[in-house]
């Protein structure tokens, strides 16, 4: 079934978009990723403009991690605390990242920036999230215990310091508001809910619980998103609704599946099938950059000087 | 005396081609509506030649028809290989570029229509491309306008349909042409040329109107007039859709 979506001025499948919408929804649920950046690619390649894409799919991140939360919160896995310290810094970068955005847009190098961001920060982190889990996963087939002492590091000397009791943390807030901040920069330029950089950071730099981690993340990304999108909506004129609903129902149901499947698998395995499809995506994204596309001219709206 | 009638005759025909033959057509439809189910609109363009006197029999007529859509700016980037990757180095600005342009002829294009009365009558694509008088670039401008010419046709944005305009008799004429699903909203200038010898004999024009009505309409204003209303909006559906479909699989699971 074809169907006209009314900001972006195309016509596709509505089922394809179902599909769409709920596959990623079901990484979302299992990874408290947003799914953004998986998403905000496919959607260039069935079609729809890039600032369409970009400023549609922080819209349906924010229904896609909205129900996701609630399967969190209902099993007491969501520091509201942290989340919230999160997401001032998340409001501070989300606003620079915009400024960010246009600057580069204006000399036509926009898109050159969101694949180096995609390319640097995916390989870095899928790199040694991957070499993480697969030493954890050894580990506890090997029969040994996994150990889980807490390491004293410069994070732990900083002022500020803030009990975090659902997490189990004592510790400054000035890492969790700059981990907030560079995801809130990322989301604004990248298009993506920024869960594949603070999931890790809250684990390895905060060294928050695993458990805490996808449904704090899922909070934050929430109103990070809801922010952007409404720059996006007040500044761009890209949010397509259309599309947006077509994806986040879709989408919705897939997270609640994929929450179901997250619970059920280990924490190791799921950090390795992460990590996989970190690298896989930066992979892709690497060689369109190498390789000699087939088309060297593009179009673009004018008004870039 | 007999060759120097014919002669005359021939001058004569030449040289008042404007007033001998005259284009009368329609449209099948002069509004296209999109709404949610658009999927592309097809147009038939017909029409008839009216002549007083019989027409020339040694040069064919031709017909060639024109629908365009509203002219933006655009920018053509250029990529090239830099530090091992591609990025977009070069750029050229086009001050005005048709987003739909649709070119069918009853003859291959070149025997349709002369060069001179194609740069006269602003007829192939090329020439409905204007570029701006400082382009801000060292290269070739027409590398930039050949790109988009090229991209364009490939997501059927532009297209030269030679030999799809059915003429019978050198009177009745009748052509499709197809809208794709991507066309964007506005006037579509439609011009249809009759064609002796290469230069023009006679010409008209008309509009099509491409809209976008109901919902389509509603949501397109909405987010353009009202786009803080309209952000909002967004947000309280997708919130309702993530707490109702979120509900709706507790009770599925419950059952």
């Amino acid at each position: 079934m074809q169907i006209y979506l009314p900001i972006a001025e195309v016509s596709v499948n509505a089922f394809l978009l179902l599909g769409l919408g709920g596959i990623v929804g079901v990484l979302s649920g299992m990874f408290g990723v947003g799914g953004g950046f998986l998403m905000t690619p496919l959607l260039f390649f069935i079609g729809i403009p890039p600032a369409v894409a970009v400023a549609t799919e922080a819209n349906q991140i924010v229904a896609s991690s909205f129900s996701g939360v609630l399967a969190h919160l209902k099993r007491k896995t969501v520091d509201l605390r942290m989340g919230c310290v999160l997401l001032v810094g998340g409001l501070i970068g989300a606003a620079f990242g915009v400024q960010l955005f246009n600057a580069l847009k204006a000399i036509g190098q926009v898109d050159l920036l969101v694949k180096l961001s995609y390319v640097l920060f995916l390989g870095i982190i899928g790199s040694l999230m991957f070499v993480e889990s697969v030493r954890a996963l050894m580990k506890t087939r090997g029969g040994a215990a996994v150990t889980t002492r807490r390491k004293h590091t410069w994070v732990h000397n900083l002022p500020f310091k803030m009990k975090f009791r659902t997490s189990g943390l004592y510790i400054s807030v000035i890492p969790p508001i700059l981990v907030g901040i560079l995801v809130g920069i990322l989301a604004a330029i990248m298009g993506v809910g920024g869960g594949f950089i603070m999931v890790p950071a809250m684990i390895y730099l905060l060294g928050m619980p695993t458990k805490v981690v996808v449904g704090t993340s899922l909070f934050q990304i929430i109103f990070v998103t809801a922010f952007t999108t409404l720059l996006h909506a007040t500044t761009n004129f890209t949010v397509d609704m259309g599309l947006a609903v077509l994806l986040l129902v879709g989408g919705v149901i897939g997270a609640q599946v994929g929450a179901r499947i997250g619970v059920k698998l280990k924490a190791e395995q799921l950090r390795v099938l992460l990590a996989l499809m970190v690298l896989v995506v930066c992979g892709k994204l690497g060689l369109e950059l190498l390789i000699q596309p087939a088309e060297l001219y593009e179009i673009g709206k004018a008004g870039g000087h | 005396m007999l060759r120097l009638i014919a002669l005359l005759a021939l001058a004569f025909a030449f040289a008042l081609p404007a007033r001998a033959e005259k284009v009368v057509a329609g449209l099948s439809q002069n509004r296209v509506s999109i709404t949610a189910t658009f999927v592309g609109s097809e147009i038939l363009i017909f029409g008839a030649v009216k002549r007083d006197t019989p027409p020339p029999e040694d040069i064919p007529l031709q017909v060639i028809v024109v629908v365009e859509g509203p002219a933006h700016p655009v920018t053509v980037r250029k990529k090239d290989k830099r530090f091992g990757i591609w990025i977009n180095t070069d750029r050229i600005e086009l001050a005005a570029a048709p987003s739909f342009y649709a070119v069918a002829t009853s003859a291959p294009l070149t025997e349709t229509v002369s060069i001179l009365d194609d740069l006269r009558h602003l007829i192939s694509v090329e020439r409905a491309i204007r570029i701006s008088d400082n382009p801000f670039t060292n290269e070739d401008p027409r590398h930039f306008t050949r790109a988009l010419i090229r991209i364009r046709e490939k997501s059927g944005l532009y297209k030269l349909m030679e030999n799809t305009v059915n003429l019978q008799e050198e009177t009745l004429f009748d052509t499709r042409i197809a809208l794709p699903a991507n066309v964007t909203e506005g006037e579509y200038r439609t011009r249809i040329y009759l064609t002796r010898g290469g230069s023009v004999a006679s010409q008209y024009e008309t509009v099509i109107n491409v809209q976008k009505v109901g919902l389509e309409r509603w949501i397109f204003n909405l987010a353009h007039e009202q786009p803080l209303i309209y952000g909002l909006l967004s947000l309280v559906i997708a919130i309702a859709a993530g707490w109702g479909a979120s509900a709706l699989f507790r009770i599925i699971l419950r059952t």
